[in-house]
């Protein structure tokens, strides 16, 4: 016991001495979590628009100006025929045209108005598919208004939004950049920490004494897992203060989570220390790792709307676990006994990295 | 203490260790001697546990180092060639540090240091990294010892030292023998050799001989002159070309040449062949050899 204190001791002392690694650990994190939400935000604003009006009536003045008005789109030029329309979307100066055809007002009085043309520039798929969307939805309810026959008319749609009423992406982005952030520092500075003392030679040192291998897995793994929960009551002070999200459940389930997460994701980290010989390689495998856990662990994009092979690889992704609990916590209100399953799974992973760990890490080499 | 028998290593393709073969015994100060690349860090790391040989028996303290390794462990201090202690932190945090993961404490062994200690305890809450070379030693020597081993392994303690740390350095390493710890020590010194109680001279991962300084200086056979002239270089590559010559190399301010018999008339018949050749102003003396003539003679054979 007294020699885990010293263990612990000393790592502690390593970390705060070094004039580099608080800040990184602390003030890279808020700052993240300060400006990460604004950016990762899905909703589209902005949308440069070309109309091209063969009407040039009252109507048609009418409808872009009401699309306009939106705040969604915003007028790049006017042109007069489709081809010079579309020679602004080939120079990026517009992301989206709309045709008005000739005779849209007076076909209004007719069973069959004349539909207005959209096309979109859909290298940015998000902001082609959406803008595309926002502006089908802007014409429809425009038509419907200004459709003298009732019949005409769709019936009206109610959507609520469960547990998010104003669908707002703060709200769900939030908890998991937390989840992320939590991961990729602590990832990292695991992934790097025995390696680095491979490097200095202080490993050579440490093999030679009767330290036996799990205690020193366990004063590698206690820091991290305390950086975690620090970094966590920073993510979670700064949602409430800034966003003004509080979780709608426990928030000592999430200390709970966090808690099994980080024995798990600091295993993980541990366990590339162990096998790799240099920070260079460690950094490198480490990143590779977790840049594949973030983009596949449904907080960018729901793991539901992945093909299914893709699926089954989130299966083994720690992060996805976490992402989903945080939401399910903070949005959703879950309870301890519905995250039963998640719990269970990072439990698996929190043993199997460290004895990949202790599998790692020899004294003595063949 | 120590017992190699017929210890074999290699990396790949580069063979480190073949068939060593040593015995230390209780108390002794014994020098591993050799040239980098001879194997001396290897045979230090099977020692200590850090690497298993390929094929022979190492005994460390009776203990077998392939099966035993933990109780070795605890009874070896082990001083790598490269600084490594933590640099990040302090001196006496670092003594402390090893103090306790050996289960003691500075106080408990503190008597073993003291002489050692106090030279840098003026430095002692100075982070290691910024400790100069002398002084990293000093402190690396002390976090060895500071768990009371029954035997030390030092390797390369002297090498990037300056020359009056190192003579300050085989002091201690003297007093400590004399308390009874049986000390291993590398160095690629040779003028270190007169140091130890005994010696191997090692190259290319061979154990060329094992005995005391003086026995392996008195085994050497042959006669020994020391040559000193105007023009040196010259004088080298002639007497590389002298029929009567066994060797000849270049040793600081003069060469030192060996003669292929001991028959009376070679010296006389040196000196006619030097001034035939215009070294009329060549100095010859016989002298008695040193280590470094018995490595090179031995490295020859």
């Amino acid at each position: 016991m007294k020699t885990l204190k010293y263990l612990l001791e000393k790592e502690f002392k390593q970390i705060l001495r070094d004039s580099f690694m608080p800040k990184i650990i602390f003030l890279v994190p808020a700052l993240q979590l300060l400006i990460l939400p604004f950016a990762a935000n899905f909703e589209m604003r902005n949308i440069n628009i070309g109309i091209i009006d063969h009407d040039r009536s009252v109507v048609s003045q009418q409808l872009v100006n009401k699309v306009l008005s939106t705040g969604y789109f915003r007028l790049s030029n006017v042109s007069a025929t489709y081809q010079e329309g579309i020679r602004y979307v080939e120079s990026n100066v517009a992301d989206i045209l709309l045709e008005i055809p000739a005779g849209f007002e007076s076909s209004f009085a007719t069973a069959q108005p004349k539909e207005p043309l959209i096309a979109a520039n859909a290298v940015n798929g998000t902001k082609g598919g959406m803008g595309s969307a926002y502006l089908t939805g802007i014409i429809r309810e425009y038509l419907a208004e200004r459709s003298p026959q009732e019949a005409v008319r769709p019936a009206p749609i109610a959507a609520t939004y469960l547990f998010n009423d104003n669908l707002s992406y703060k709200n769900f982005m939030v908890p998991g950049i937390i989840a992320m952030l939590i991961s990729i520092i602590g990832g990292a500075l695991s992934a790097l920490n025995v390696v680095r003392e491979k490097e200095k030679g202080t490993m050579e040192q440490m093999n030679v004494t009767p330290v036996p291998k799990a205690l020193f897995i366990l004063s590698k793994l206690t820091p991290f897992w305390i950086i975690g929960f620090i970094l966590l009551s920073i993510g979670v002070l700064i949602s409430w203060a800034v966003y003004g999200l509080l979780p709608a459940g426990n928030l000592l389930v999430i200390y709970l989570f966090t808690a099994v997460y980080m024995i798990a994701f600091t295993g993980f980290g541990l366990a590339i220390s162990n096998v790799s010989n240099t920070q260079t390689q460690a950094m490198f495998t480490a990143f590779f790792f977790i840049i594949v856990f973030a983009l596949m662990s449904g907080q960018f994009t729901p793991v539901s709307s992945m093909p299914q092979w893709a699926q089954h690889v989130t299966v083994f992704n720690p992060l996805r676990y976490f992402v989903d609990v945080m939401r399910m916590i903070y949005l959703k209100g879950a309870h301890l006994s519905d995250l039963a399953g998640q719990f269970g799974i990072v439990c698996i992973f929190a043993v199997g990295f460290n004895i990949l760990a202790l599998i790692g890490y020899r004294k003595t080499e063949g | 203490m120590v017992i190699c028998r017929n210890i074999n290593k290699t990396y790949g393709e580069v063979v480190a260790l073949r068939d060593i073969n040593l015995h230390v015994r209780k108390g002794e100060l014994f020098g591993l001697i050799g040239p980098d690349g001879a194997g001396k860090t290897s045979l230090f790391r099977i020692l200590v546990t850090l690497i298993l040989p390929d094929s022979g028996q190492a005994r460390v303290n009776g203990l077998d180092v392939t099966t035993s390794l933990k109780e070795i462990r605890r009874s070896v201090g082990y001083m790598p060639g490269r600084f490594s202690l933590y640099q990040d932190l302090s001196v006496e945090e670092n003594l402390k540090f090893f103090a306790t993961v050996f289960n003691t404490s500075v106080e408990a062994n503190y008597e073993l240091i003291r002489d050692i200690y106090v030279q840098i305890e003026p430095f002692r809450k100075r982070r290691a990294g910024k400790l100069s070379g002398g002084m990293k030693q000093k402190l690396a020597l002390c976090c060895a010892l500071i768990h009371s081993p029954e035997i030390l392994f030092l390797d390369e303690p002297t090498t990037g030292v300056d020359p009056v740390s190192r003579v300050e350095f085989w002091d201690m390493l003297d007093r400590l023998r004399q308390r009874g710890i049986t000390i291993m020590v590398s160095t690629p010194y040779m003028d270190e050799a007169s140091r130890c109680n005994r010696i191997a001279l090692m190259r290319d991962g061979r154990a060329l001989s094992v005995d005391t300084p003086e026995n392996i200086r008195a085994s050497f056979s042959r006669p020994l002159y020391a040559l000193r002239s105007a023009g040196m270089y010259a004088l080298l590559n002639d007497l590389r070309g002298y029929e009567g010559a066994h060797s000849c190399y270049a040793f600081g301010d003069a060469h030192h040449l060996t003669l292929g018999s001991e028959a009376d008339g070679a010296e006389a018949e040196l000196r006619s062949w030097l001034d035939r050749k215009g070294y009329a102003d060549a100095q010859l003396s016989r002298i008695e050899p040193c280590i470094e003539d018995c490595f090179m003679e031995l490295a020859r054979q």
